[in-house]
């Protein structure tokens, strides 16, 4: 009897409290619903003082920047983006609480993204920026709700055309160059290259060709081995991949991956190797030659002035080594001898408009992948690369 | 090119020797620690933070085998004390190392201001060296004789549990606390006494695999996000694997360790297998093993029989 009444009030109890959570989230949804009319009855005031000033008054600019890591891990992804941050803040001369940051945002995770992105909305950022790929489609449907906030996305393709933009870089020029210090380097004639990701991402592969006939440009015997990890971010898989080289014979480790344990693997053994992301020359001094590095300061100070100075127009942005986005970290004292002049050399015709992906080009497979006197298109270098250059070998 | 091979998979089976053994001491007391990944995040943060400022190995290892015996307290409080239930609270020892070694983790490299880097004495006092006069034998002397100093402290450990498991009054008295804690209770083994010292003595020991992973595994950098990457869990698996037999761990411990780098040593270009396969194959043995063993029903190498189930005295 007595366990019957129990569970009878048990189940009232819950029921009761179903009921409670029900009212408190409608309770909610007003409020809600409260504010968007509240940002609405700005949002139509805005663009009338736009129009006049066009342009947001200096003191009132705040810019957002959802990072899918912590910028405090101190090298790598997040690390560079947030170090493009911190250059465009000094530039711009903005104070430090008008910079919004939101850190460790899943990129798999719309609602985590759509509630901190509205955060930074709510906290009056003019313009946003989403570092990671994830991010696209909820930047995209923000970015029509709320049509006074820019919205930026890194590495995506979409675009709006009015505010809401892609912006991503030419990786693969630096990784050339970073191939020329490689090629220079090796005795044995025998690269290994750590990649994150198999043949069909394009990203790595790119890179992986680029960085091939960088070294084939400067050294035409040598091969360029690669193992593949399937993560972005594990350092025992990755030093085990670079032992794996090593062990092959390569004397130069390269890398897509986002630990420095593959230098550090390398430096063990007593040979060389060029990193990725930030200059890993701290990390492993008497081993690494160079690293293909991003200064995304360049887009960042670019396009957040271009919100405070009302000349933003929404275009997609691919940068290269020509604007200073991507560039190769100081070669150090490892590096063989004429490598600054060969590296100098060849940065130069980069920017005369060398384009890396041209002339006559074959695969591993015997394949021509490019005719004499064409290039390979930027879309099809980000998008579509799902071969191997003629000196690269998967191991 | 098979020499490298054999080289590499005892270098990656050692983390998980130590998180292996550490396991068994737990579970062959009676209780199923699930918080193995939690006590090697913890462990793994304390050794490279003592490394860090001290330079000195022997008090990193001090450290990490400390704040794996504190995290194991934690564990063996809420279970043996207050029993509660033993999956629960393991995974949540999971959940709550990983969080204390990342928050700690960023604040160090906070710190720092950059991923902090050990000493170069320090990573010289880890490196693979050759043992004198064996080390120079051919082969073997690659094979068992170079390796880093901590790679031979996990096979001690292993041997020495082993010894002390099977072949002393103290270790009969721990099984039989394991495997039916009443009837040792009636004999005047102080249950919880012995539950505590095996609890600790293997949270510590799981401590030491995490610095293994921090120290040797990120060559001397502090990566916060993904240290341990579930090397501990791997370690569970191992238990059921070496048959709660430390010694048959240090075997299984290598063949979980060559199938973590087959997919480095096995030539593409000969036999094209997706990554993905090598991968899975340690917990596809696993569940092979588990088959097989319970298919033979035998006691020697079956789970000790009070695993996973409080003892309350006056229950029984």
């Amino acid at each position: 009897m007595f366990k019957k009444l129990l569970s009878m009030i048990v189940v009232a109890t819950m029921v009761l409290s179903l009921a409670a959570c029900g009212t408190k989230k409608e309770a909610t949804t007003e409020t809600t619903a409260t504010e968007t009319t509240a940002t609405d009855a700005v949002a139509t005031e805005a663009p009338a003082a736009e129009q006049t000033t066009k342009g947001i008054p200096m003191e009132d600019f705040k810019v957002g920047v959802i990072h899918i890591g912590d910028p405090a891990d101190g090298a790598g992804y997040t690390f560079a983006h947030d170090q493009g941050i911190v250059a465009m803040q000094a530039a711009l001369g903005l104070s430090d609480d008008q910079v919004i940051r939101k850190n460790n945002v899943n990129d798999t995770d719309a609602v985590a993204i759509r509630t901190a992105i509205e955060e930074c909305i709510e906290e009056g950022a003019d313009i946003i920026f989403g570092t990671s790929w994830g991010y696209m489609d909820t930047m995209e449907q923000l970015a029509a709700e709320y049509p006074d906030v820019v919205f930026s996305h890194a590495s995506g393709y979409k675009s709006n055309g009015t505010n809401f933009n892609n912006y991503f870089g030419r990786i693969y020029q630096a990784r050339y160059l970073a191939g020329i210090a490689a090629g220079m380097k090796t005795q044995s004639d025998m690269i290994g290259f750590v990649a994150a990701m198999g043949i069909d991402n394009s990203e790595v592969t790119g890179g992986i060709n680029a960085f091939a006939m960088g070294v084939e440009s400067v050294n035409p015997d040598a091969k360029v081995y690669v193992k593949v990890t399937n993560t972005w971010f594990d350092p025992t898989l990755e030093g085990q991949a670079a032992e794996a080289l090593l062990d092959l014979g390569c004397d130069v480790i390269a890398q897509h991956a986002d630990t420095t344990a593959p230098q550090m693997a390398a430096q063990n053994r007593g040979v060389w190797g060029c990193g990725y992301n930030s200059d890993m020359t701290k990390d492993a001094p008497s081993a690494h030659l160079t690293a293909p590095i991003w200064n995304w300061g360049v887009y960042y100070t670019m396009a957040a002035k271009a919100v405070l100075e009302g000349t933003w127009t929404g275009e997609n942005y691919y940068g290269g080594m020509a604007e200073g986005l991507v560039d190769i970290s100081p070669l150090s004292a490892n590096c063989a001898e004429g490598t600054q002049e060969a590296i100098d050399a060849a940065k130069q015709k980069i920017i005369g408009g060398f384009k890396i992906f041209e002339g006559d080009l074959y695969d591993n497979q015997g394949n021509q992948v490019c005719k004499a006197g064409e290039f390979i298109s930027d879309a099809d270098i980000t998008g579509a690369m799902n071969w191997y250059y003629k000196t690269v070998e998967v191991k | 090119m098979f020499l490298n091979f054999l080289f590499a998979s005892i270098k990656a089976g050692t983390p998980l020797l130590f998180g292996t053994t550490g396991e068994i001491m737990t579970e062959k007391t009676g209780n199923i620690n699930l918080g193995v990944e939690g006590m090697m995040f913890m462990g793994a943060f304390m050794g490279f933070y003592t490394g860090y400022h001290t330079g000195s190995l022997a008090l990193a290892l001090l450290a990490a085998f400390g704040i794996g015996v504190v995290a194991a307290l934690i564990y063996a409080v809420v279970t043996v004390t207050f029993m509660a239930n033993q999956n629960v609270a393991g995974l949540t020892l999971t959940i709550f190392g990983i969080g204390f070694g990342k928050f700690f983790g960023e604040a160090m490299i906070g710190k720092a201001g950059g991923s902090p880097k050990l000493s170069e004495e320090f990573m010289a006092s880890i490196s693979e060296k050759p043992l004198p006069v064996l080390g120079n034998l051919p082969v073997i002397g690659k094979l068992l004789f170079s390796h880093n100093p901590l790679v031979y402290l996990s096979i001690l450990v292993a041997v020495l549990c082993t010894i002390y498991m099977l072949r002393t009054r103290a270790g009969l008295n721990m099984r039989a606390v394991g495997e039916n804690p009443a009837a040792a209770d009636a004999t005047g083994i102080n249950v919880t006494l012995v539950k505590y010292i095996h609890i600790l003595l293997g949270g510590g020991i799981c401590g030491l695999g995490g610095a293994y992973l921090s120290l040797i595994n990120g060559g001397g950098i502090w990566n916060n996000s993904s240290v341990v990457n579930g090397q501990g869990w791997i370690s569970v698996a191992l238990v059921i694997f070496a048959s709660w037999n430390p010694v048959k761990a240090i075997f299984g411990s290598l063949i979980f360790g060559a199938f973590s780098v087959l997919q480095f040593y096995v030539p593409k270009d000969v036999i094209v297998i997706p990554n993905a396969f090598y991968v899975m194959l340690p917990f596809l043995i696993t569940t092979m093993v588990l088959i097989i063993t319970s298919m033979k029903k035998s006691k020697e190498g079956s789970q000790p029989a009070g695993c996973g189930v409080n003892y309350f005295r006056e229950e029984r």
